[in-house]
């Protein structure tokens, strides 16, 4: 029999068009109507060339700003979520063994909680006056420490990060554990035999070992740190002004005063800087499964 | 030998730090939930001078909790079981058959991880589907959000199952439907029970598509009325510690009964990928 009578083509049909429907042809269309002055209130569209574009570009407008925000916090996040995955990991792996699935459980558990739902607990945290983290630095005698961590401009970007950091690491974590735990005995026995200590084990045996599994989380904090929304929109909303404003609240926004136009351009740009960055990815992956 | 055991009660005590930090704003909101507002009002980690259970009774009622509740548990469940069966439909024919162009379609799916939406022209496609403010498109705008993970995940996976099924199973018989429901979907079903896990937990948590898609209160899902509420009852952390708990518990729930799938699910995937 043919393989095409034994894996029809229908079994992929539902999968293909509400992949086709509700992804491909919304961001495929959304390119075209980036060059028009579409708008929430009017059903007449004209096209405006690159007028779209020229604003977002324009140094009199925000939204250099919002992709500014947008870049400090992918870099900064995918930094502390690698490191301090990385160290957790370390710990769960090499430091302890009794209860380490039961720390790698509760070290997870923020990432399965609804975004929202973060924001909304850390706005009380975070309160400068009553919250929980300045009362307890105070508390412990580290009272200059504490901060107006929502409200300062200056560290407002930084405490969202936090945040962010707090309720990502575990899958970071989870992920690199794996990796770790992947890296042949031998390798660090060869090297103990040499007299290594943890430090040179740490640089020259498991950084390099670990290097599919670190490209594997920036990856994945690269692809969620880009289109973050929830955590920015209920914890900030965007504020003071517009510090903590990223591209997303920045798409709600222009959603919200019905200048669709300028946000579809704004959401397009990051379709097609998402869609090559996506095709290296899995131009790596196909390379990595020819390998084996 | 000392400075082993001190290295590793320092480890113990980090790994414990770090789950002390991890739970502590969950313990802030479980036990602020039962307190007065007066208690509430700076969220302590104290412990309630008396319990008030009646504050769940007021969010449910003042927040409709009801039906929001029932649309979240309809949405996670509904997109979770045709956007995991689609997904591993797919799966089962592209890792099967690789031609040339089966192999593009899944470099093609799965690019959809990577993919942002455009929330302006996924409005028009809503409008025109005549989906916009009802369930069934939540459900299905759900549904097409997991399926590149998803097929990314089984697609994966079906490698450790044997093509020889596959042949014994026509020889006796069996069309592709059969085949696939009663050989393949048994053998996927360590991956199954992960895909449609991590799917209920992200439809249950998500947010920005009910912001966007449903203006109609009697649609909302829980994450949408907890922020409505918040909105309102800023003032009443007691209140809003309910509504979270409220909201945050089944997930918590379905995290601890399935954990295993996910902690390791995850990584299979991952790693292999």
């Amino acid at each position: 029999m043919k393989h095409g009578n034994r894996y029809p083509f229908y079994f992929v049909l539902g999968a293909l068009i509400l992949y086709l429907v509700f992804a491909i042809i919304p961001g495929i269309t959304g390119i075209f109507y980036s060059f028009t002055d579409w708008s929430g209130y009017t059903d007449k569209i004209n096209f405006v060339g690159l007028d779209n574009f020229k604003t977002i570009f324009s140094a009199s407008e925000n939204y250099l700003l919002f992709i500014k925000n947008t870049f400090i916090f992918t870099i900064i996040t995918i930094i502390l979520k690698t490191a301090l995955g990385l160290a957790l990991a370390l710990i769960l792996t090499e430091g302890v063994k009794r209860f380490a699935y039961f720390y790698r459980m509760m070290i997870y558990l923020p990432v399965v909680l609804p975004a929202l739902a973060v924001a909304l607990i850390f706005r009380s945290i975070l309160n400068p006056a009553t919250g929980f983290l300045n009362s307890t630095l105070r508390a412990i005698g580290l009272g200059v420490l504490a901060q107006k961590w929502l409200v300062n401009p200056h560290i407002a970007l930084y405490s969202v990060i936090g945040v962010d950091t707090w309720q990502g690491v575990g899958y970071i974590m989870v992920i690199l554990i794996a990796g770790l735990t992947s890296i042949p005995r031998e390798y660090y026995e060869a090297a103990e035999v040499d007299g290594a200590s943890f430090w040179p084990k740490l640089f020259w045996i498991t950084l390099p070992m670990m290097m599919p599994a670190m490209i594997i989380v920036t990856v994945l904090n690269l692809l969620y740190a880009l289109k973050v929304f929830d955590i920015v929109y209920a914890l900030t909303n965007g504020g003071p002004g517009y510090v903590t404003d990223v591209i997303y609240t920045a798409v709600f926004q222009a959603f919200s005063q019905g200048q669709w136009g300028l946000g579809t351009a704004f959401s397009s740009l990051l379709f097609v800087f998402m869609s090559v960055v996506g095709y290296f990815v899995i131009r790596l992956m196909d390379r990595g499964q020819t390998r084996d | 030998m000392l400075a082993k055991s001190f290295k590793h009660v320092g480890a113990h005590l980090l790994a414990i730090l770090a789950c002390l930090t991890m739970v502590m704003p969950f313990y802030l909101i479980v036990t602020n939930s039962f307190k007065t507002k007066a208690d509430a009002s700076s969220m302590s980690a104290a412990l309630p001078a008396s319990v008030h259970l009646e504050n769940f009774l007021t969010v449910i009622s003042a927040g409709k909790l009801g039906t929001s509740f029932f649309n979240s548990m309809l949405y996670a469940s509904g997109s979770t079981i045709i956007g995991t069966l689609f997904a591993a439909m797919a799966a089962f024919v592209l890792s099967r058959n690789r031609t040339r162009f089966n192999r593009f379609l899944y470099f093609f799916i799965i690019l959809g991880i990577a993919l942002p939406a455009n929330y302006f022209t996924l409005t028009k496609v809503m409008q025109i589907t005549t989906l916009i403010n009802t369930r069934t498109g939540m459900i299905l705008l759900y549904a097409a959000g997991q399926i590149p993970f998803g097929v990314f995940l089984m697609y994966g996976f079906l490698d450790t199952v044997p093509r020889e099924l596959d042949e014994a199973a026509i020889m006796d018989g069996c069309g592709p439907l059969q085949l696939f429901f009663q050989i393949i979907v048994p053998m996927l079903t360590p991956v199954l029970v992960t895909a449609a896990v991590l799917s209920f937990l992200g439809a249950w948590s998500n947010f920005i598509m009910p912001l966007y898609y449903l203006n109609n209160t009697a649609n909302w899902p829980m994450t949408l009325s907890v922020y409505n509420f918040f909105g309102q009852y800023q003032a009443n952390w007691n209140l809003v510690s309910a509504d979270i708990l409220l909201t945050v518990l089944p997930v918590i729930l379905v995290y601890f009964l399935a954990q295993r799938y996910i902690l390791t699910g995850i990584t299979a995937g991952a790693i292999k990928g």
